[in-house]
């Protein structure tokens, strides 16, 4: 709690970043309570611009874009949710494991990680995509997209077991008796916590990039609401040649204003976590 | 010998171990799926176009080592490899006859062009910039440029590609809409021209995503330099600031970020692939993107493994150019 009051007095990045989560936040609950089901068509009039009805206008398709952005946003978040947990997931432990270890097992492993950073990711996703054409559900998207990105967050969980295990509670937990799960787990897991929470919001950055890329090219589950299918469907209905914006600004604006609400968040937690900066700002406080 | 066993030897091991990593991920990805590529592809070849029973038993001879879906599993992977040190990968579908091979050479020029002006003026723009801002952090300019790359810097490729094509080409047509050139191919200025106009906002869109990442980088980079002793001296002792910042702390910064492009190549990659789908620029991005239009696998692999092989080469050559860069590795 404390942290979260000094993140709102020192930081205005994390203010602004949480106050457009805060409108994000509020958006998907709206989506919980839409007058339309989110793949119903010719619920409202086709083609209308915004207007004091229809807040953000309406689809070729007849679908409200406002209500139809309330989905999109839930479902791109739960995307990006569940690819950043099984994504971390595999990074965390792996990171744990090869930090913690060392020796043989950290030099197979690290080779491994560093070989997975270099590959592209796209053209891979891309090849299993198109081999799950049709098959893909926003569940598969997210898996994907999590087994994707996990070496980065590795390479850089491991740098911090490294120092950790240098520590003197650690030699002291060992001599104590403890076994290395144990060790790593109660011991080395709390401090980890806060570079997990800044890791976690660059984790949402990526998957959701990746959501809107895939739908972008036909490749995600086309039949469910989310910001890159919202995009997909308004450039197939040739939204921009009929002049008809609306129907992309919505998602474009939304996706934008999301990654850079994300974006500001991590900043402020990663630069609170910075001890040099930590420093600047307890002089500050006294 | 020393820079050869130390530096070279682990460098090349890594490279033959992305390599590996690569090829054996894209073997094992069909197989993992729960449908039959090899008749989900050819149903739907033969359910559109008329393909004589040889040419789809041919098809299926390929599809099968391709996908690593006939004989043992050791034999498939055997097989696999040969076809990908052969650097055959069959025919593509929807052109049926003609190569992947051909399909994608066609395609790479272009993106190698891109790619490579992309990362080069994004590279140096972002080093120079991102430790002007670092050394000089509270001038009014420094302040903006901050604020204005960190909004950018998230933005997903595929947005910040189709924002410009809306803005530059819809809205104010400066840029043509689309395409690689007008003209026939040539070295007269007329179709150079022509390159440069129809590249110009793909490659901005690129570079502008890539320089944020490596500005913000360098920024802390530098940051952290500034505050170092020798900085300090070197004021003391009154080096004008601009031999300071270029000759002493660009310097510095230089180095990591050398190995964080080898690193970050495959992303820029990616961002180009993208914005070639946007812009429709005759490169691989767009031979991609046609071929997941028409469900081509075989173009869809080559694509993959190629980028795998050529990320991982063209990143070796960026770690080995370390040594022109850091004294410290080369005279040991």
């Amino acid at each position: 709690m404390t942290t979260v009051r000094d993140l709102f007095r020192f930081s205005p990045s994390f203010r602004y970043g949480a106050a457009i989560l805060i409108v994000v936040a509020v958006l998907v609950i709206l989506s919980f309570v839409s007058p339309y089901a989110p793949d119903k068509r010719r619920a409202v009039p086709r083609n209308e611009p915004p207007s004091a009805e229809y807040i953000m206008g309406t689809t070729s398709t007849g679908q409200d874009v406002f209500w139809m952005l309330t989905f999109a946003i839930r479902n791109t978040l739960i995307v990006a949710g569940v690819a950043v947990l099984i994504g971390r997931s595999i990074g965390v432990m792996l990171g744990m494991i090869s930090g913690y270890l060392g020796g043989t097992v950290d030099r197979v492993l690290s080779s491994i990680v560093d070989s997975v950073i270099v590959i592209p990711r796209l053209p891979l996703v891309i090849l299993i995509a198109s081999i799950l054409r049709g098959e893909m559900t926003i569940l598969t998207l997210a898996i994907l997209i999590g087994i994707l990105d996990w070496a980065y967050p590795s390479k850089r969980y491991r740098a911090q077991i490294l120092t950790l295990r240098e520590r003197e509670f650690t030699q002291t937990a060992v001599f104590a008796g403890m076994n290395t799960i144990k060790v790593v787990v109660q011991e080395h897991l709390p401090f980890l916590i806060p570079f997990l929470l800044a890791d976690v919001v660059s984790g949402f950055l990526f998957a959701i990039g990746f959501e809107v890329t895939l739908s972008v090219l036909g490749l995600s589950d086309l039949g469910s609401q989310s910001i890159g299918t919202m995009i997909y469907w308004g450039n197939y209905y040739q939204a921009l040649l009929t002049n008809r914006t609306w129907v992309l600004a919505a998602p474009i604006a939304s996706s934008v204003i999301i990654v850079v609400g994300f974006y500001l968040i991590s900043t402020s937690l990663s630069t609170y976590l910075d001890p040099r900066t930590r420093l600047s700002r307890m002089q500050v406080k006294g | 010998m020393t820079l050869l066993k130390e530096f070279i030897l682990p460098r090349l091991l890594q490279w033959a171990m992305v390599i590996f990593v690569g090829v054996t991920i894209t073997f094992l990805i069909p197989r993992l799926s729960p449908v039959n590529p090899i008749d989900q592809a050819l149903g739907r070849l033969t359910a559109f176009q008329n393909v004589e029973p040889e040419g789809v038993l041919a098809l299926r001879a390929t599809l099968e080592d391709l996908y690593g879906l006939g004989g043992s599993f050791f034999d498939q992977y055997i097989a696999f490899w040969q076809r990908v040190i052969r650097g055959d990968l069959g025919p593509s579908f929807s052109a049926f006859p003609r190569p992947v091979n051909e399909l994608i050479g066609a395609g790479l020029p272009w993106t190698i062009g891109l790619l490579g002006s992309a990362v080069v003026l994004s590279w140096v723009l972002g080093v120079v910039l991102g430790s002007l801002a670092g050394y000089f952090p509270h001038r009014l300019w420094s302040q903006v440029l901050d604020k204005v790359l960190i909004v950018v810097y998230p933005i997903p490729y595929y947005i910040l590609a189709f924002v410009l094509l809306m803005a530059f080409t819809y809205y104010l047509p400066i840029f043509p809409l689309v395409g690689g050139a007008k003209g026939t191919p040539g070295l007269n200025w007329d179709y150079i021209s022509s390159v440069l106009i129809h590249s110009f906002l793909p490659a901005v869109s690129i570079i502008v995503g890539a320089t944020a990442f490596r500005f913000i980088m360098s920024k802390a980079l530098a940051s952290t330099e500034t505050s170092s002793d020798y900085v300090t001296y070197a004021e003391m002792a009154a080096v004008p600031k601009r031999k300071v910042l270029f000759f002493y702390v660009t310097r510095n910064t230089m180095l990591p970020q050398i190995t964080d492009l080898a690193l970050s190549l495959g992303a820029i990659f990616e961002g180009a692939l993208i914005t070639e789908v946007v812009f429709a620029y005759p490169g691989v991005g767009s031979v991609l993107y046609n071929s997941i239009i028409s469900a081509d696998y075989n173009v869809i692999m080559g694509i993959t493994l190629l980028s795998i092989v050529g990320i991982a080469t063209a990143s070796l050559i960026v770690d080995l150019s370390y040594p022109l860069f850091d004294p410290r590795v080369r005279f040991r």
